[in-house]
């Protein structure tokens, strides 16, 4: 279990389908405290509501976070409204702030982050899942999750000196020579901008989904791949046909919990995205996040208007994050449900 | 128990690493008398201040100064605050600003320094001369390519290639920003009504890049860049700077000289709180994107040993310390406006107590 | 075998291929890390990177010394916070709320918590203690990697609990023990390296974390160990440096994310170890 924790996104998560793993025992199991003649002791009393209090601290904080941001972020609440999140001039000499640009930015990249991470995580899933023996199951899985505890602000380091210059100098030139047609790939090779936000989100998101993805195909029943084997089907037509329907609404879930990790993201994309308030067809140009912005911004903001609105973009941004992590447990906890998995979580 | 233990452990741990540093540094943190001051702002003036207070460190061993670069923006906004001791800028605060602070702020003016238009070209060697116009041109995204024929026509022995200009702009709200974009105000009526002055503006193109030292860096990492740093960043960092030409006509390079004469053609107008903008200074010599930079601290200071340590660092950074300029890129202040520097820091008082003897 | 079965088989190892393929792919961005770390980072270590502070712009040498005792003390700070929510919360979960509504709350915050962005934690002691503080200190840089250590611990800790077997407490309470000793001497003994293995986690998770600590820990180029005042770290220190223009702060950059890459490495190695050893097929 403790491979889960390394990871925010879903260090949580893998505590439900665990106690699925014992779900017939569990229940039963958890009897009620015999207690000695029924009487009470002081002590136990005063224990159970210190820790009751330390465990309301959780939601306390949580519930003290979303009121403070609002409180915040009224004055850019109430001038602006729901134009705030189409505006599109962020520019705090007149004084007009619109997030579509840091929704765009922070929207793309994750999105981009997305499309390179899902198929590569998914490949290494299915490997680990159903194919690698278990040797390499076990220390693959273990080099796939220190993917995950590398920090954010060492990727944003190789990003600066590593990815960029080789972004700049071989691959947006040949993307550029190859697929120059499509507005995406115009403008000027920088290096930094959004194909570089997008790619070093891809590295920080692939060991969630990766994980997560492994250990929610790990849960569908073996009795399932064994009429699949029985039937003669290989082993990729037992992973398409037996596994992946079965795991299919814990996977959405693991990318979904990888996007929201994307999206609030700040150290690493900040170092490469290039930090520009701007909306443009090209992944070559830059662009910037809500997360940045508020990294760059939020110590030096001096106008009121102006720190409202960043702490608005703060807002959305734990608004959202907050969904989508409701959402993708939900999601994984239903395939957790399945009776009788292979493997606990 | 066990979490007690586990508490037990952490408080062991945190004292263990503050023994270990603190033999590191060859003394108890809080030994008798010392004093440790927070200041936050510009980065322009970054590398002379942490100079300084390395060197006022040797001589005053129990004031240690922890100033952090980050950005002018920041400076008033943590001084309005008050959670840092003195802040510091490159624009002098807006009235607005000043009105929001809880208590009244003096402007020290500290150093000239000079905004440098620096630029990544490899295979142009020669320095390049711009104009006003084609420095706003640059920013306004109008020239697109280092060949665009203004930039020829001023630059006709220099083999500028047809690649793409990129433009690197702060990311953050910055004194910088401030000094050049008033200067594009100035001498851009486009300027003035697209984007208009302010530490954070809305730049019409380009990258993003935190703090003086990030554009530096930003500009340094990416051929075909062209950005706006303080001219300490440009030179120590090895990165090329243009030549401009000022409102007489002549063009002239970001030197000490030329900074110093862009100071001397404006100060006798420099009013009774210090707040003076010497850009496109009329001087026949003068840099045009020239500025005071200051620090900002309120003029009645809560702590009086902290009021004291600060008021005497200043009084010495202004004097003594003004020496260690020139090696850095940054020009003394002019002789004229010592004594008004003198004058605004005998105002600094501590519960009714000027901070200064004499 | 008819043509259709060869496809299939074709077919079957097509996808067994891209699988590995991609597994490749996906360690690479990890060795390239490695590998730079260990290039550009090892001719910057030396002892004084380590017992000196940093030296002013320009001058050559100096270390980072208030970084790593920063890190240290913020860590050690967020532990003290953490540690104790966590471990107790936990316990609640597991020994008292059991399926109840309110023990639903708290698991669901603690599931939502950890997937809250870190900068927005940030933002939140920044308005809550820096600003009623009126200063930026080690003490909100500590609250802020506490708060983020606590979801972590907390489901760990229930989880592990959770595993010990019933007889357990039974037999203390046969003892005539209370309820509350046989928790903290039986209950919590037994799951304690599990649970330890959950501190480590969460410790290496936020012993690099740079977002939250940008305004609430600042920075500081002196090292002090007091809570009201700013604090340096690891984290910060790297991005500051590696978004400079000066080549010698690039090198400390990559010397400095070297140490910490290796403390972090270290802790994961050392969770798994412990995992291992508890005999868990996990």
């Amino acid at each position: 279990m403790a491979r889960g924790a390394e990871h925010r996104a879903w260090d949580g998560l893998d505590g439900r389908p665990s106690r699925r793993g014992e779900s017939a025992a569990t229940p039963a199991r958890r009897r009620p405290w015999l207690s000695r003649d029924g009487e009470v002791n002081l002590g136990d009393l005063v224990f159970r509501q210190v820790t009751a209090l330390f465990a309301a601290g959780t939601v306390l904080t949580l519930a003290a976070m979303a009121i403070q941001m609002t409180r915040a972020s009224a004055l850019s609440l109430e001038r602006f409204g729901l134009r705030f999140l189409v505006g599109r001039d962020w520019d705090p000499v007149r004084e007009l702030f619109g997030a579509l640009p840091f929704i765009y930015g922070t929207l793309v990249s994750s999105l981009l982050a997305l499309l390179i991470a899902v198929p590569v995580s998914l490949g290494v899933a299915i490997y680990l899942a159903e194919l690698a023996p278990l040797w390499i199951r076990r220390s693959l899985g273990f080099v796939i999750e220190l993917l995950a505890a590398i920090p954010s602000v060492v990727y944003g380091l190789w990003g600066i000196f590593v990815l960029a210059p080789w972004l700049r100098g071989t691959v947006e030139p040949a993307l550029q020579r190859a697929l120059g047609f499509l507005p995406l790939f115009r403008g000027t090779p920088r290096g930094v901008g959004m194909l570089a936000g997008g790619v070093i989100l891809a590295i920080m998101i692939l060991p969630t989904i990766a994980s997560v993805s492994r250990d929610v195909m790990r849960a569908v029943p073996n009795s399932l791949r064994e009429g699949a084997l029985a039937l003669g089907a290989t082993r990729w037509e037992t992973v398409r046909a037996a596994v992946l329907p079965q795991a299919r609404s814990g996977i959405v879930g693991a990318i979904i919990l990888g996007l929201g990790r994307a999206l609030g993201e700040t150290m690493a994309v900040t170092m490469v995205i290039g930090n520009r308030a701007e909306i443009s067809a090209s992944l070559f140009a830059p662009s910037y996040t809500m997360a940045s912005v508020i990294a760059n911004e939020y110590t030096e903001a001096s106008g009121d208007l102006y720190l409202a609105a960043l702490s608005e973009l703060g807002l959305i941004l734990f608004g959202v994050t907050l969904a989508l992590n409701l959402i993708a447990r939900l999601l994984v906890w239903r395939v957790g449900r399945l009776p009788g998995g292979a493997g606990r979580l | 128990m066990r979490s007690i233990v586990m508490l037990a452990a952490a408080v062991a741990l945190a004292a263990g690493c503050k023994d270990k540093a603190e033999s590191v540094s060859g003394r108890g943190a809080e030994s008798t008398g010392e004093v440790e001051i927070q200041g936050a702002g510009a980065t322009f003036p970054y590398p002379l201040y942490s100079k300084w207070i390395a060197e006022y460190q040797k001589l005053d061993p129990q004031v240690r100064i922890n100033y952090q670069s980050i950005g002018s923006g920041g400076g008033i906004r943590q001084i309005i605050e008050r959670t840092v001791d003195f802040g510091a800028s490159d624009a002098p605060m807006t009235e607005a600003e000043l009105g929001k602070a809880p208590a009244k702020l003096l402007h020290i003016p500290m150093t000239l320094g000079a905004v440098a238009i620096t630029y990544n070209l490899p295979g142009v060697t020669d320095r390049l001369q711009l104009s006003p116009e084609i420095v706003a041109g640059i920013f306004l995204g109008e020239l697109k390519t280092w060949n665009a024929p203004p930039i020829v026509a001023m630059n006709p022995q220099a083999k500028l290639p047809a690649s793409a200009i990129t433009v690197v702009h702060r990311s953050d709200g910055s004194g910088t920003t401030a000094v050049f974009t008033e200067y594009l105000s100035r001498v851009s009526a486009a300027w003035k009504g697209k984007v208009g002055a302010g530490k954070s503006v809305k730049f019409p193109l380009g990258l993003g890049a935190k703090g003086n030292e990030g554009v530096a860096g930003q500009v340094k990492t990416t051929p075909g860049t062209i950005g706006y740093v303080e001219l300490a960043y440009a030179k120590q960092t090895g990165l090329a700077y243009a030549a401009l030409r000022n409102r007489a006509g002549a063009v002239v390079a970001p030197t000490l000289e030329n900074v110093a004469a862009a100071a001397a053609s404006e100060v006798a107008s420099m009013p009774a709180d210090l707040r003076l903008s010497i850009v496109d200074a009329p001087g026949k010599s003068a840099y045009p994107i020239s500025a005071f930079t200051y620090i900002l601290i309120y003029e009645d200071q809560m702590d009086t040993r902290k009021g004291k340590a600060i008021a005497r660092f200043l009084w010495w950074a202004t004097h003594d310390g003004q020496r260690l300029g020139p090696s850095l890129d940054y020009a003394p202040l002019p002789a004229q406006v010592l004594p008004k520097v003198e004058a605004g820091l005998r105002r600094l008082q501590s519960k009714a107590k000027p901070l200064l003897s004499s | 075998m008819n043509s259709r079965g060869s496809r299939r088989r074709l077919k079957d190892l097509l996808a067994r291929g891209t699988c590995v393929a991609f597994t490749l792919l996906a360690v690479v961005p990890l060795a390239s890390v490695l590998l730079y770390l260990g290039a550009k980072g090892v001719s910057g270590l030396s002892w004084s990177f380590f017992t000196e502070l940093p030296r002013p712009v320009g001058e050559s040498g100096g270390g980072m010394a208030n970084a790593f005792g920063g890190t240290l003390f913020l860590v050690g700070l967020a532990c003290a916070v953490g540690i104790p929510v966590g471990v107790l919360s936990g316990v609640y979960l597991a020994e008292f709320g059991g399926r109840g509504r309110f023990a639903s709350v708290v698991r669901f915050s603690a599931d939502v918590m950890s997937g809250v962005p870190s900068i927005a934690v940030g933002i939140f002691v920044y308005t809550l203690v820096v600003l009623s503080m009126r200063r930026f200190s080690a003490l909100a840089g500590g609250i802020a990697l506490g708060i983020l250590m606590v979801p972590t611990i907390m489901r760990t800790t229930e989880e592990l609990l959770k595993l010990v077997p019933d007889s357990l407490r039974e037999a203390g309470l046969a003892l005539g023990l209370p309820k509350w000793r046989v928790i903290l001497r039986v209950v919590l003994r037994t799951g304690a390296s599990g649970i330890a293995t959950g501190i480590m986690l969460a410790v290496a998770r936020v012993a690099g974390e740079t977002a939250p600590l940008l305004f609430t820990a600042f920075n500081n180029r002196f090292w002090s160990a007091r809570l009201d005042r700013p604090m340096g770290s690891l984290p910060v220190q790297v991005y500051t440096y590696a978004v400079s223009p000066y080549a010698e702060w690039h090198q400390q950059a990559w010397a400095a994310a070297l140490v910490l890459v290796g403390m972090v490495l270290v802790l994961n190695v050392l969770a798994r170890l412990l995992t291992w050893s508890r005999g868990g097929s996990r």
